[in-house]
């Protein structure tokens, strides 16, 4: 699927570009042949069910695993050639915990750094400025085993800045923290992004993208199925409001003689109602029909999530 | 055509720069961490088998060679823990840092490669065989074994073997499913290596076909014989053999086993 390059004529650069970008293992076709721009300065977030992707992507983009077909271009360097210069200016959070857990907080950063020829001081300088922003300062002689799930988080995206990336890859930052350890991470990358770091993120919470990316692409079977701002995919897919009520059979006679444009959903013993008409639609409806459990809310990157890669469970 | 070229590829050439001492670095950083640990098996084990088989069964044996029992058995020991020490090091602690600690995927992220990872940790794994060798080789010294300042020179063997060892245990750890799977070159190749390559009696025990084989295929033997050379300073060209069976081993298996990580790791 072609994306929309509109943004680059308003000025802003491509700094990631794929075109037709294939990822094949033996009889898996796990990246089909797509094509995507990451524009300098942008949170771009990459949705999808489990085996969408998302990760072989992010693992392309730094370079540890190999195109099968296609190009991709980080910062006008291919990464089938210039891996170590990409690799320099990248920084990269994985899904799994991969820190040194024979080392401290602090000795996990000055080993990463030397790997990156950054000198000693220079290292200890950034270590502690990221342990501070971090709220690891407390914790930097701390063997890793000694710490939280949320503080091995926030250990491996403070190991992902130690050389100052112009470019972070964050798969799955939040995966399995607690609110307060997430929020503290959103707020960080939020500043990163203020700072002007190139940001991609791969997420299974809509909330998490719907807070921070100001693109997403929803990923599926290896494809990209659909591209764009958060609320725009909204308005386009889900319309504003939802409405939300206790299954009846004459409820839903009832609703699609009200909505005849409707989308009617039922989930569980729910009934789901999404339109494409303004705000308010359902208003008069819940006037009239004061049944208990029924609710309006306003529609979400869940929703369109959830309509364009359906419902049935992956892997 | 197809399996020329994929021979090819497992004996190409790695593109390797200074950066393998960075991931060499990381390794010394943690064992030295756990120095203490790391010390007493090199220090102790020799002392056990000194006591045991060198004072103990030695005076049920005659000499060998014109050595005393102890004296024949002191330098196999300083040869065995080059092979173990490294051999185990590629093969169970790299298994461990590759697959339990993903240490590899950490490492991968930055400028440093696969290949410089691997070629790291092999140089990594003949340090650990120069290191307990040493040790074994100052416990020997201290029982007054050995007897020649050729001595010196066993440290440059210890390296060398080492990274022999290594290269062959990295062979294996690109093959493991699961850590499990070096039982089995720990039960086929190891053990049969620290009993039948001239360690605790003379290859020349042994049935022709045996030496024959011993002499083609465990590298061991090799190792043996060039340390007891030099421990009791008795240089023979037989030695040269030994030398080079070793100098043409290393560089065949240390580019293969980084091709086989390198398969493995990166699909």
């Amino acid at each position: 699927m072609r994306v929309s390059f509109g943004r680059s004529s308003m000025g802003l650069d491509a700094l990631i570009k794929a075109q037709n970008l294939t990822k094949r293992y033996d009889d898996f076709l796990a990246v089909d042949s797509i094509s995507f721009e990451v524009f300098k300065g942008e949170c771009c977030g990459f949705l999808g069910p489990n085996g969408a992707g998302k990760t072989t992507t992010i693992k392309m983009i730094h370079c540890v695993l190999p195109l099968t077909a296609g190009s991709l271009i980080v910062s006008g360097l291919d990464v089938s050639k210039r891996q170590r210069e990409i690799k320099k200016m990248v920084g990269v959070a994985p899904q799994e915990d991969n820190l040194d857990p024979d080392f401290t907080v602090l000795h996990n950063l000055l080993v990463y750094a030397r790997y990156f020829d950054i000198p000693k001081s220079e290292a200890l300088k950034r270590s502690d400025e990221l342990l501070k922003f971090f709220q690891l300062g407390e914790k930097r002689n701390v063997i890793i085993d000694q710490l939280s799930t949320g503080m091995k988080r926030r250990l491996i995206l403070a190991r992902a800045l130690i050389n100052e990336p112009q470019i972070l890859l964050l798969d799955e930052p939040t995966t399995g923290l607690d609110p307060q350890a997430r929020h503290l991470i959103w707020d960080r990358i939020r500043s990163l992004k203020k700072q002007g770091v190139t940001i991609i993120l791969t997420t299974h919470y809509m909330d998490e993208a719907s807070e921070l990316c100001d693109r997403t692409l929803i990923m599926d079977n290896g494809i990209i199925i659909e591209e764009g701002k958060p609320a725009d995919l909204v308005r386009k897919h889900v319309g504003e409001d939802v409405l939300e009520v206790d299954y009846g059979d004459e409820v839903m006679k009832d609703l699609q003689e009200k909505f005849p444009d409707a989308r009617l959903e039922v989930i569980g013993d729910r009934i789901r109602v999404f339109t494409s008409q303004p705000h308010g639609v359902f208003e008069s409806f819940l006037k009239d029909f004061p049944t208990k459990g029924a609710a309006i809310r306003n529609a979400n990157l869940e929703d369109v999530f959830l309509k364009l890669t359906g419902r049935r469970l992956r892997e | 055509m197809k399996s020329s070229r994929r021979i090819a590829t497992v004996f190409s050439l790695p593109n390797l720069t200074y950066r393998v001492w960075k991931v060499w670095l990381r390794n010394l950083d943690v064992f030295m961490k756990t120095y203490k640990v790391n010390f007493f098996p090199p220090l102790l084990e020799p002392i056990f088998y000194l006591v045991a088989l060198g004072y103990g069964l030695g005076t049920l044996v005659q000499n060998i060679q014109g050595l005393p029992y102890i004296n024949f058995i002191a330098p196999a020991l300083i040869a065995i823990s080059m092979m173990n020490s490294s051999f185990f090091e590629c093969t169970y602690g790299s298994f461990v840092r590759m697959y339990f600690q993903k240490t590899f995927d950490a490492i991968i992220a930055t400028p440093v490669s696969i290949e410089e990872v691997i070629a790291g940790e092999l140089v990594w794994g003949a340090t650990r065989s120069l290191i307990s060798s040493s040790i074994v080789l100052g416990v020997v010294a201290a029982f007054g074994l050995v007897t020649s300042p050729l001595f010196l020179l066993i440290p440059l063997v210890a390296f060398l073997t080492g990274l022999m060892f290594s290269a062959i245990a990295m062979c294996f750890t690109s093959l493991a499913p699961n850590i499990d799977f070096f039982n089995y070159p720990a039960f086929l190749l190891i053990t049969p290596m620290f009993l039948l390559s001239g360690t605790f009696f003379p290859l020349t025990d042994l049935p022709g076909f045996i030496q024959i084989f011993a002499k083609a295929f465990l590298p061991l033997t090799h190792a043996v014989s060039l340390t007891r050379a030099l421990t009791i300073g008795n240089l023979e060209s037989s030695l040269l053999i030994s030398l080079i069976w070793i100098a043409a081993a290393t560089p065949v298996f240390f580019i293969l086993s980084i091709n086989l990580m390198k398969r493995k790791l990166i699909k």
